[in-house]
């Protein structure tokens, strides 16, 4: 009943529109709305949406139009369907990506097309190096800064060794990087495992336990890390080796993960608790449109995404011809964050602040993430020197 | 050596875990001539059982048993209402309407159940590891897996080799007709043994659930695994399959854990950990193409037709 009277309302809007507006806002967004990790694309997709809500669904007083693609999390999935969305859809912004190969691959058909592309999550030490454009924004972060965090927050814990454990695909590699740039200590063992296929690790964790190595690190995001958490907690591992972790526990992980996740840390640019205005807005409406469900990081950075597009519209008066103003209006990032104000640096990647996360329970006597400490401020990727942009 | 027995073990598991479900896909493929692609769904299917019944009931082992016979009795429902009908055809019809059951049965499961996937936690007993040497531990669940699946290796060995049914069974895998012509009721036999399949790979998927995660397409790679363990087998052999499962846990567990430090004396370290991966998930396909150079019917065939 409900649905119908939203259809007939949307229709009564499609019908009215052509009349008062030709010309709407075109956004292409492109994520994983299919298999294991839909449960991602849903949540970028429910806070770009909630976001357009809080714009009023428009852009300096013009209709948003939004297409939403499933790339498959397959890179060529993901190019034919930004291919599709530049060459056919003429969308003006391409939003998303979730996965760093998929983006590699996709990267260059939105930058020769001179489309703006806003990254929501994937960060290739590549985008911020020497591939960087100034039609390229990031609303997330490099892949490397995040666990570098993490390598201090070790070093900080005196952390003499530890054992390294990632996917083998892009977003891995950098992560294990990151982690060995910052930490001191001495990398006993470095383990990649097949992406996206392999979801046991029994292998990689009976290494880690014979290493004796006083630390274990992964980045496992998406189901892979609920896999990871049970198996590391079945084999005793949790009460033998801490493990510190990279996107590997957040709110749609965590119901599943459920105890196994107490007490493992984490670092991220985005905590739901971060106590700015404009955060606990998005939390609130969020919950609240959105039964049942928390936001995660990623949704953090669609909602940022959406309020960076929308402050470049603003700029230029709805002008989308106007590429560069829009270009030097966005790198002032002239929008409030949810994460916090933060800086571009010159490959437009987020100059910004790391938090140490913990998971403990909650007033509602469920399990949520809190943040506990500022790890790093400011931080800069470590391959911005390689982008030619200055 | 302790990381080797222990390492051991990890192939065992894995093996076994495939066994259960390559042993019903022979089943199927080698007496009944048919190609179930949907045999992953049975294997996903399982699962999802488990996760359910143990929420419902509170325990562990009953809401097991309750999953599998759940799971049995949708593989014969399955063979009953669709299945059935595509015997007679040739095998790329059966390959296409079992490719379609995957995606029914995956949207059925998302329609049910959702799209975020479901835990399926261990009890207490069963998440502690156990001391079996001293300096080796191995996980409580993956040894009870180890057990779990032996013990049903030994009871399909026994009721193949030594029951009534067993011999049709033998027999519908060496010649179909004719056992059709002695009068025995081959529709009965083919509803038992894919029921029989069902039940085997829904074993396989709930006693995977707790490592992994109970969710939607969680039978579609694995079940490229199987199909390669019939090959190297033998397409009808269950010990063919019991010594081929093995044979691919330990071959694809050992590859992963010893072979990017081999490389390492060979390559840089980081084309090493680049390849190893890489080159370690090829190893039992490279395995399946020698023995089908070598012995096409594979390692031990059922008897000759």
């Amino acid at each position: 009943m409900k649905t119908s009277f939203w259809l007939a309302g949307a229709t009564a809007l499609a019908l009215a529109q052509p009349a008062v507006a030709a010309d709407p806002i075109k956004i292409g967004f492109v994520s994983t709305f299919s298999g294991p990790t839909a449960v991602i694309g849903n949540d970028m997709r429910n806070s770009f949406e909630l976001a357009l809500d809080h714009l009023g669904r428009k852009m300096d007083g013009k209709p948003v139009e939004v297409i939403y693609e499933d790339d498959q999390q397959k890179p060529d999935v993901g190019k034919q369907k930004t291919e599709k969305l530049v060459q056919s859809d003429k969308v003006d912004f391409i939003v998303g990506y979730i996965w760093s190969n998929v983006l590699l691959a996709s990267l260059k058909t939105a930058v020769d097309s001179k489309t703006f592309l806003i990254s929501a999550n994937a960060g290739p030490s590549q985008l911020a190096g020497e591939l960087c454009s100034p039609y390229v924004f990031s609303t997330s972060w490099q892949n490397d800064q995040t666990p570098q965090a993490m390598g201090t927050y070790m070093n900080q814990k005196g952390v003499k060794s530890v054992f390294l454990i990632g996917p083998n695909y892009a977003a891995g590699k950098d992560m294990l990087a990151g982690v060995k740039s910052t930490f001191k200590g001495q990398v006993v063992g470095e383990e990649y495992t097949v992406w996206p296929s392999q979801l046991d690790f029994s292998a990689e964790l009976s290494k880690a336990r014979n290493s004796k190595a006083e630390a274990i690190f992964v980045f496992y995001p998406g189901a892979a890390g609920v896999q990871f958490l049970n198996q590391y907690a079945q084999a005793g591992i949790k009460q033998q080796i801490p493990l510190y972790t990279a996107f590997t526990i957040d709110e749609l992980s965590l119901p599943l993960q459920k105890e196994n996740a107490l007490g493992v840390p984490g670092a991220q640019q985005w905590v739901n608790d971060l106590p700015n205005e404009q955060n606990k807005k998005f939390v609130t409406d969020y919950r609240k449109k959105y039964a049942n469900l928390r936001p995660t990081f990623y949704g953090a950075q669609s909602y940022d995404a959406a309020n960076l597009i929308n402050s470049a519209v603003v700029a230029v008066k709805g002008d989308l011809t106007k590429k560069d103003a829009m270009k030097a209006e966005m790198e002032k990032v002239n929008f409030k964050s949810v994460r916090g104000p933060y800086k571009y640096g010159n490959n437009h990647i987020p100059i910004q602040n790391f938090y140490l996360q913990d998971v403990v329970k909650d007033g509602e006597g469920q399990l949520a993430l809190k943040t506990v400490a500022t790890i790093v401020e400011n931080d800069q990727d470590r391959f911005h020197d390689k982008c030619p942009m200055k | 050596m302790f990381l080797l027995i222990e390492q051991l073990l990890n192939g065992l598991q894995f093996g076994l875990l495939l066994f259960l479900l390559a042993a019903g896909l022979t089943l199927v493929f080698g007496i009944m001539d048919f190609v179930n692609l949907a045999h992953g769904s049975l294997y996903m299917m399982g699962a999802y059982f488990a996760a359910t019944f143990v929420g419902w009931t509170d325990s562990f082992v009953l809401g097991a048993i309750l999953a599998l016979a759940a799971t049995l009795l949708l593989g014969i429902a399955l063979e009953f209402v669709a299945l059935r009908h595509l015997y007679g055809r040739d095998h790329l019809d059966q390959v296409l309407a079992t490719f379609g059951l995957i995606l029914f049965f995956n949207d059925m499961v998302r329609l049910i159940w959702g799209p975020a996937g479901l835990a399926l936690p261990l009890p207490a007993w069963l998440t502690t590891p156990v001391q079996l040497l001293p300096g080796v531990y191995y996980p409580a669940y993956r040894l009870s897996i180890i057990i779990v699946a032996l013990l049903v290796a030994a009871m399909l060995y026994l009721v193949v080799m030594r029951t009534r049914i067993g011999m049709l069974i033998r027999a519908g895998a060496s010649n179909r007709e004719m056992i059709g012509a002695l009068g025995i009721n081959i529709k009965l036999l083919f509803t038992l043994v894919f029921g029989l399949g069902a039940a085997l790979a829904g074993l396989a998927g709930l006693m995977q659930a707790p490592i992994l995660t109970v969710q939607i397409g969680m039978g579609e790679n694995i079940l490229i695994l199987a199909f390669v363990i019939i090959v190297i087998g033998g397409i009808g052999s269950i010990r063919g399959a019991f010594l081929a499962a093995i044979f691919v846990g330990i071959i694809d567990t050992l590859g992963r854990a010893f072979l990017p430090d081999l490389l390492r004396k060979v390559l840089s370290g980081a084309a090493a950990s680049t390849a190893a991966p890489a080159l370690s998930s090829m190893l039992i396909y490279l395995l399946m193409a020698i023995v089908l150079v070598l012995r096409p019917e594979g390692l031990f065939p059922a008897t000759k037709r």
